[in-house]
């Protein structure tokens, strides 16, 4: 054991390396400052340095020997963590460091003598007379006149879109009198298909964020919107005289037709104006490699639903960008080799960082960007691309896979694609369209359109142009539509400076963050679920965007903003965007009925962009390749990878606290990104997860906290966008490390030549799922297509040993039996089903120390197993919540029965009983429940309480929780049928996570009845269940994980 | 030596010794009526309303039907408290300008709701639907009691959990045929007993038993 | 009406000289005035300095107690170190661990008493005491270890208005039974031999008060033929009632975790070795109190080697027993060819917490051959370090047998590490500072040895040899 008082000393330490928090830091104007990093819900958990920051010198890890370890293993190489595997000396030291955290629990600061003797008293009472204890009177507020649509204790759907970059997700809404509790999919949208990304579950989350900036404010003080509109008409009427020549817009990627119309009336009416786009993370390579490849602004937009091979070069297709859950639905469909005389389609992803498409690919080469430009060269050249070939250093071993590859698409002509990654460099996309031409796939797999976006450009190049502009002083009035510029533009740019010599900055935004402080006026931005809008999906469909609630607070979106710089101050969103649709043609003579059922459906009919055709420019292309041999040329060296975040994107929810803690998809670290180095680089550099070393490109430097990532490609450290914010609220401030401070206009993605130096100390990561190895236990089980033909039951051989013997007869389910059943080959572990359980069922979030203490409270969570060798390792994803097991070892050792079986199988847990001996949990062989160890629920923010669903109950410290199979939304259905006098149907009843899944990896339904989608499912030899050798008898069973890979390039 | 304790001590001690099972008793007995006292389930409490309204004037002595206010008591968990406008419905010719009524003309001008007292309140993790029970036979009267025949309302059950069990448990005792749910003072025609049966039967009625049908 | 004989004819017969090999059960030169005289001068003479310095300090550490409680009760269980998969550590294996000491109260005065070993005399009194005052703190722990520990009536079976019972085939459930049947019957049988030298103080007692606190305590005794008789009925009868709890009440705390299906819970060999254990623990405590005691108030006369020796005996063979549980578990664990068993004892012997394995061994296992050997049976120091170490080891054994199997199950995707706060610490020293405040009240104001029961072993009071 390490001395205890040391280690206590150090929890209160704070890290230098974080950096300061801005004394404005904690919470945004009018609200009361909190702990300055600690999410709104759940306890005060402190800044994440309430660990202790070891400054032991970082131990070496010995992945030779970790080899040794692994070849010396028979069969599929499961392991944990690198640590463990190579039983370092740190992992030892970490292990054995018994009793180090003697961490200090919330609110100890403010903890005077009186408080105690309150406390004291107040407990103790708690203690005697809470079983005495009457509930307060309660009010009933019925409404005065009554909506007829609107049935007091029934929830209504409304249809509309959040935005992501940009573009639509359609959704739709659960709304519980009047306020919106949940996002769903909209099933009728073609971005959706019913499914949602974990970004848009989250949306609800932000709108009752209550770190939301409220009024308008003028250098920080509150100010009045009259008094905003009086200095704006000063400011404008300046620029009437001088045609708009000191006016400038900047705007994040914007698809909304009326906004844009808007902009365009605004540059008419001064022509000398200027409006300027920025995404940090947005679709630029896409963007200006589609225009090279095709010479005019282009969008490429892919049908999985007919490639039988795709290769992925750096694209993480199933996960990023304004597609993303339609394509991993659309790809994922064709992998249904359990459904009898079902094809399966091949995947190959050659990336640099693994990515959860990366996961589920049948083939996945780690190669490093230099390695992987003259891969795709290759693999160009081997396709027969003008001009393209392979470089001469490229590993024969690589050219022979590119061979392979080449083959098989070249066997697939027509039905295959070849995509880049959203955040691929231009020359790659240029070179992914030219394959596509070359295979024919151009019209069949890939449809090419006009831009969705309203005014495609290059938007580093805009920014450029802006900033130099403005560092000219040629600009009067800078308004900042959205984005965060200051935080993320270019760090080689220094936006920062060249804005502060502009004389009026306005900044809208929802909340107050970096940027407003560097502007004169901050104005409160509207949440998407509380103004009307439109916007377009990736293949330009419109959706009317429709409010869901009366603004919260005093802001405006954009459309009003806009409306203010067009002096119409006084016109609503709902006028503007209605006036917009009025003027289009397509609005039909009966414009009401056109609009009643535009906003019902939450698509506009036909308003996607037709497929046309276009040829490659070869020229461009030829450029492209040129780049391509040049930037392949340049191997050696360290590369930084900058890629937006799984959870927090580009930093803008970084306030949200669901996101921040759920876990990554690869990495399982919360609350923090970290410098994600391949094993053998770690090896090189000496160090180990959790040391802090210091990332220099050229004169820039950082400290990061290093996380070693198996599949992560030698020579690449990856270092995701969106930490390190200082002005993000109470959840996101001082999380992680800003990755900006390294990201240059020349370089957004991928910057070479980075140096690394070790700092000596470490920095503490809150990571879910470190301790993952299979012990050799079959947990995830996964087979070849191949071998599934020879031997359907390959999944079910490790339990033929053990039949479920009992000396009782078993309980005879009459009726209902409810269960649940995962497709391990669909599951890409998104994430979407963990966030949506969040929202679903009032899961609090807890923080980085309880997450760090093994407290987080996820119903759902994605365990994550290393599979293969150290550098070509893959993951394999396992959803597992309650097994809501027929023979549950948790309800026999409950003493007063909270949790107890139902007559239809489920596992109920009953709260309002649990006294928390957490003898269930001890007894869970599955670990799923969860336990309330303080009060984890925010009571105070009373915007969060308006978020809550009002079917389950907010529980409250010291009881025991779990994934419940939604058993509210089985009431309701079992008495809706009732009522109606009819039976459940099969799919009436949907779990959130399962609503969620975007590749439909979840079904949930009535395993009594021989016609349900579950019975079937369960019905093919890939079902087994986890641990069914203890005898639990788990409802909630798992598909085998099916992977089809090239027999050309098996060992190879 | 002197005697340290009166002779009486022994009587004492004696009858303390053998009194303590009694008294022991006693306590337990008060503590059980005690958890079942109105004063613990609030029954037959009447509680301060901002207007009298008496449901014994407007059902029995109109023949208001219970659904012309609680509107959503057949489609929904909530049986609805009526807005303000359904009262004007009426009121907006009689009693117009009755100072009682004052509250509710004063709610429609300010467009501010009225702010009722709950009289039934359930625990906040219950969750009671009363749609179902609507739909399978239990009438209002069997939790609500004779309504009609209350000028202030007020609680009729105990609503404690061993008060909802039991008819959980034995729905035969308290189901009615549909026609007479909103029926008062119904009487069954012949043994409840046997016609409950009947009507379980003939309404497919379930005792669910288990904690997650008003736990979750 | 003091001096009253003890029962059996006191006839006039030379104290036959014991065997040299074993030293005698009271030095020789005792009356029954003298044994009186000294036994009660303790609690009825001025209070010697030391002892406000000693209960000062342990009343602190009950403060310590009240404190941390406040907090868990106003905060929740967060304040420790529990998380998932440890959702038992502290709370539960200090549980164990009092529960364990409480034993050798009981063994001996009920087991040894119906076996007639004179040789308890000297010790029961205060070995019951010590098994009040550690049923005491182990009671508190069910009870605090629940989230909401307010609704501990829950756990009840006594009518309510849910129309519920608890769950009775929680081993919980069987605990609630356990404890309270055992924390009762050992009050009743250590106040039930307190009796007569309540009495015994009550006639001594100079001041009016001390005469009518221990007269009321006493019920009136009056020492008649009638009363001894009435008396040996009674601590026969409890002596029966408490001879299977020896047994029960461990083999029921086993239950928590045999019952279990977590490797390294779910043994039968538990119960046996628990109740080995537990009375392995006990004697070990017996022997760390009475080592000081008979120094602070020179009662080696009554607590003479003899009884050091014995306990130590006990000791060593208790704990061979325990140490066959130990390698009953690691065997059963090779032999079942149960990979999840191979996996717990693997990680106990190699994983991050070895070193309480390996430390556990020592303090139980080995430390305690020692006790073959006649030279440190003789020695009190020997003895008592010894005590200590078994004391530590039996701690270890429940964090072993907690943590260690928890903290790694079944799916490696749960595993964690449990690290301690301050409030685990505080908690659990608390509940010492809580058992020695009681302790130093009970050496205080009550004969911490029963004096009528050294007076039966008096020379003078043997009865007859019967011939063979």
């Amino acid at each position: 054991m390490e001395p205890l008082g040391e280690a206590a000393l150090q929890h209160h330490q704070h890290d230098p390396q974080r950096p300061p928090e801005s004394p404005a830091g904690s919470g945004s104007a009018g609200l009361p400052t909190g702990a300055p990093a600690s999410p709104p819900t759940g306890p005060p958990t402190g800044p994440p340095t309430c660990l202790p920051a070891d400054t032991d010198a970082p131990r070496r890890l010995d992945l030779s020997a970790v080899r040794e370890r692994l070849a010396a293993q028979q069969g599929p190489a499961y392991w944990r963590s690198l640590d463990e595997l190579a039983q370092t000396e740190q992992f030892q030291e970490l292990v054995q460091r018994e009793f180090p955290s003697l961490l200090p629990v919330g609110m100890e600061a403010d903890f005077s003598r009186r408080r105690f003797l309150q406390l004291m008293g107040a407990s103790f009472a708690l203690a005697g007379l809470a079983a005495c204890a009457r509930q307060p009177l309660e009010k009933i507020v019925p409404y005065v006149k009554q909506p007829e649509e609107i049935i007091p204790g029934k929830p209504l759907y409304f249809a509309t879109a959040v935005p992501a970059g940009g573009y639509a997700m359609g959704v739709l809404v659960e709304s519980h009198l009047g306020r919106p509790t949940k996002v769903e999919g909209n099933p009728d949208h073609p971005a959706s298909l019913g499914s949602t990304d974990l970004f848009a579950q989250a949306s609800v989350l932000t709108l009752y964020d209550p770190d939301r900036s409220k009024t308008p404010t003028s250098l920080g003080e509150i100010r009045s919107w009259t008094t905003f509109l009086a200095e704006l008409a000063g400011a404008l009427t300046a620029q009437k005289g001088l045609q708009g020549a000191g006016l400038r817009l900047l705007t994040t990627t914007i698809t909304s037709p009326t906004l844009a119309a808007q902009i365009r009336e605004l540059l008419a009416r001064y022509p000398k104006a200027r409006w300027h786009q920025y995404e940090p993370a947005g679709r630029h390579g896409a963007r200006v490699g589609a225009r090279m490849a095709f010479g005019d602004w282009t969008d490429a937009r892919y049908d999985f639903t007919r490639a039988r091979v795709v290769v992925a070069l750096d694209a993480d297709f199933m996960c990023e960008g304004p597609a993303a859950v339609r394509y991993a639905r659309d790809f994922m469909s064709t992998r249904r080799a359990r459904v009898a005389g079902a094809a399966m389609s091949r995947l190959y992803c050659v990336e640099s960082t693994p990515t959860s498409s990366g996961t589920v690919a049948d083939h996945r080469l780690a190669l490093a960007p230099a390695q992987l430009d003259g891969f795709v060269l290759a693999l160009a050249a081997q396709l027969g691309v003008a001009g393209a070939a392979a470089p001469p250093d490229l590993p024969p071993p690589l050219s022979a896979k590119a061979a392979v590859i080449a083959r098989d698409l070249a066997a697939h002509r027509g039905a295959s694609v070849v995509v880049a990654g959203e955040h691929a460099p231009p020359e790659l996309h240029a070179l992914a369209h030219a394959m596509n031409a070359a295979l024919g796939n151009l019209g069949a797999t890939v449809l090419l359109t006009d831009a969705v976006e309203a005014q495609p450009e290059d938007q580093l190049d805009s920014l450029q142009r802006l900033v130099a502009e403005m560092a000219g002083g040629k600009i009067d009035l800078l308004v900042v539509l959205g984005g965060n510029p200051v935080y993320d533009a270019p760090v080689d740019l220094d936006f920062t400076t060249a804005m502060q010599k502009v004389p009026l900055r306005v900044h809208l935004g929802l909340h107050q963050n970096e940027t407003s402080d560097y502007c004169h006026w901050h104005l409160p931005e509207t949440h998407a679920l509380e103004s009307w809008s439109d916007a377009r999906a990736f293949d330009g469909t419109v959706t009317i965007v429709q409010p869901l609630i009366e603004p919260l607070y005093d802001g405006r979106s954009a459309h009003g903003v806009l409306a203010c710089l067009l002096e119409r101050p006084d016109a609503t969103d709902y006028d503007l965007v209605r006036e917009h649709w009025r003027a289009q043609p397509r609005a039909t003579a009966d414009f009401e009925s056109f609009w009643r059922k535009a906003v019902h459906d939450g698509v506009l009919a036909g308003t996607a962009l037709l497929p046309r055709a276009a040829a490659v420019q070869s020229a461009g292309i030829a450029q492209a390749v040129a780049r391509l041999s040049d930037s392949a040329a340049l191997g050696a060296g360290l590369a930084l990878i900058f890629r937006p975040d799984p959870t927090v994107h580009d930093g803008r929810h970084a306030n949200n606290g669901w996101l921040q803690e759920c876990p990554k998809p690869l990495t399982k670290l919360t609350w923090d990104n970290a410098a994600l180095l391949s094993p053998a680089t770690a090896q090189r550099l000496g160090v180990a997860n959790e040391d802090l070393v210091e990332l220099r490109s050229g004169e820039r430097r950082l400290a990061v906290a290093v996380w070693v990532l198996p599949g992560q490609a030698d020579g690449a450290i990856t270092l995701h966008l969106g930490y390190g914010r200082t002005r993000a609220g109470r959840v996101g401030n001082g999380c992680g490390f800003n990755a900006y401070a390294l990201r240059t206009a020349g370089a957004p993605w991928i910057a070479a030549g980075i140096a690394v130096t070790p700092l000596g100390r470490r920095y503490p990561l809150a990571c879910t799922q470190e301790h993952h190895s299979m012990e050799g236990r079959e947990l995830v089980r996964v087979g070849t297509l191949a071998q599934y033909q020879s031997n359907p039951d390959f999944a079910r051989d490790a339990d033929r040993a053990q039949e479920n013997l009992s000396l009782y007869p078993g309980f005879k389910y009459e009726g209902h039996a409810w269960g649940l059943a995962i497709d391990l080959t669909a599951c890409i572990g998104c994430n979407a089903c963990v966030v949506a359980c969040q929202a679903e069922n009032n899961i609090p979030i807890v923080g980085k120390e309880q997450v760090h203490k093994g407290r987080e409270m996820h119903w759902i969570r994605i365990d994550r197993y290393f599979e293969g060798g150290l550098d070509e390792a893959s993951a394999l994803h396992q959803p597992v919540m309650c097994m809501h097991c027929e023979q549950a070892p948790c309800e026999p050792v409950c003493p007063v029965a909270a949790t107890s079986h139902s007559a239809e199988g489920l596992n109920d847990m009953t709260y309002n009983r649990c006294v928390g001996t957490r003898y269930c949990s001890n007894n869970c062989p599955y670990k799923v429940r969860r336990f309330n160890f303080l009060e984890y629920n925010d009571r105070r923010s009373e915007t969060l309480k308006m978020q809550r669903n009002p079917d389950v109950t907010v529980r409250m410290r010291g009881l025991m929780e779990k994934c419940t199979y939604c058993v509210q939304r089985i009431n309701v259905a079992r008495i809706n049928a009732k009522t109606q006098g009819r039976p459940i149907q099969d799919g009436e009843i949907v779990t959130a996570c399962q609503q969620a899944c975007p590749t439909q990896a979840i079904v949930f339904g009535d395993i009594n009845d021989t016609q349900s989608e579950v019975t079937r499912w369960k019905a093919t030899p890939l079902n087994y269940g986890l641990l069914t050798e203890l005898g639990t008898r788990p409802r909630t069973t798992y598909l085998a994980k099916l992977r089809n890979p090239n027999p050309e390039l098996e060992g190879g | 030596m002197a005697q340290i304790f009166h002779r009486s001590t022994n009587a004492i001690s004696r009858f303390t010794i053998y009194g303590a099972v009694f008294v022991l008793a006693a306590v337990a007995w008060v503590f059980a009526q005690l958890s079942r006292s109105s004063y613990a389930t609030g029954r037959t409490v009447i509680l301060q309303q901002p207007v009298p309204f008496s449901h014994d004037h407007h059902t029995a002595g109109l023949g208001i039907d219970c659904r012309y206010c609680h509107t959503s008591v057949e489609e929904s968990s909530f049986a609805g408290i009526p807005p303000t406008a359904t009262c004007m419905n009426c009121h907006k010719q009689i009693w117009s300008d009755s100072p009682m009524l004052e509250p509710v003309r004063q709610s429609l001008r300010a467009n501010l709701p009225i702010r009722w007292t709950r009289v039934h309140d359930l625990p906040a993790f219950v969750y009671f639907n009363h749609s179902i029970h609507v739909a399978k036979g239990i009438g209002c009267e069997t939790c609500h009691g004779r309504v009609d025949k209350m000028p202030l309302m007020q609680q009729a059950s105990s609503l404690q959990m061993e008060w909802c069990v039991d008819c959980h448990r034995h729905p035969e005792r308290y189901v009615r045929p549909r026609s007479q749910i909103f029926t008062m003072g119904w009487q069954p025609p012949r043994a409840q007993e046997e016609l409950g049966r009947e009507l379980v039967q003939e309404y497919q009625i379930q005792s669910l038993t288990y904690c997650s049908t008003c736990h979750r | 009406m003091a001096e009253i004989p003890a029962p059996g004819p006191a006839r006039p017969n030379p104290a036959r000289p014991a065997p040299p090999t074993r030293p005698p059960l009271m030095a020789p030169g005792h009356t029954a005035a003298t044994v009186t005289d000294k036994i009660s001068a303790v609690v009825l003479t001025g209070t010697p300095k030391w002892w406000y310095a000693a209960f000062g300090g342990s009343f602190a550490i009950l403060m310590m107690l009240l404190y941390s409680l406040t907090m868990l009760f106003a905060k929740g269980i967060g304040i420790w170190g529990n998380n998932i998969p440890v959702g038992w550590a502290f709370d539960i294996i200090n549980f164990v661990w009092w529960i364990g000491i409480g034993h050798a109260g009981t063994l001996i005065s009920a087991i040894l008493l119906l076996l007639r070993q004179p040789w308890r005399n000297s010790i029961n009194r205060f070995a019951e005491a010590m098994t009040l005052f550690a049923v005491a703190c182990a009671g508190l722990f069910p009870l605090i270890h629940m989230g909401r520990a307010w609704r501990f009536y829950y756990l009840l079976p006594i009518p309510n208005t849910f129309g519920l019972w608890p769950q009775f085939r929680s081993p919980l459930m069987w605990d609630v039974f356990a404890v309270s049947t055992y924390a009762l019957v050992s009050l009743l049988f250590w106040f039930v031999g307190l009796i007569p030298d309540l009495a015994t103080l009550r006639d001594r007692a100079q001041s009016l008060l001390a005469q009518k606190l221990y007269g009321f305590l006493a019920m009136g005794w009056r020492g008649s033929a009638r009363h001894w008789h009435n008396y040996e009925m009674a601590s026969l009868m409890l002596a029966g009632l408490a001879t299977p709890l020896v047994v029960s009440v461990h083999t029921v705390v086993s239950f928590d975790f045999a019952a279990a299906q977590v490797p390294g819970w779910h043994a039968t060999i538990f119960p046996p070795y628990f109740v080995a254990g537990a009375i392995f623990a006990g004697f070990a405590m017996v022997i760390t109190l009475s080592v000081p005691l008979r120094v602070l108030f020179g009662l080696q006369d009554f607590i003479t080697m003899r009884h050091l020796q014995n306990m130590a005996k006990v000791m060593l063979a208790t704990g061979l027993i325990v140490a066959y549980g130990y390698a009953v578990e690691i065997f059963m664990a090779w032999y079942s060819g149960n990979r999840y068993e191979r996996f717990m004892i693997l990680n106990r012997v190699t994983g991050p917490y070895r070193y309480t394995w390996y430390a556990l061994i020592l303090c139980n296992v080995l430390v305690v051959q020692l006790l073959w050997s006649r030279r440190v049976r003789n020695s009190v120091t020997a003895l008592f370090i010894i005590a200590m170490f078994v004391n530590v080891g039996m701690w270890l054994e429940r964090f072993v047998i907690i943590v260690t199997s928890l903290h790694r199950d079944f799916l490696p995707s749960s595993w964690g590490m449990y690290h301690p706060t301050r409030f685990d610490f505080m908690t659990f020293f608390g509940t010492i500072g809580l058992f020695l405040s009681l302790m130093f009240l009970f050496i205080r104001f009550l004969p911490m040895i029963s004096i009528f029961e050294m007076r039966m072993i008096l020379p003078a009071s043997k009865p007859p040899e019967e011939p063979r």
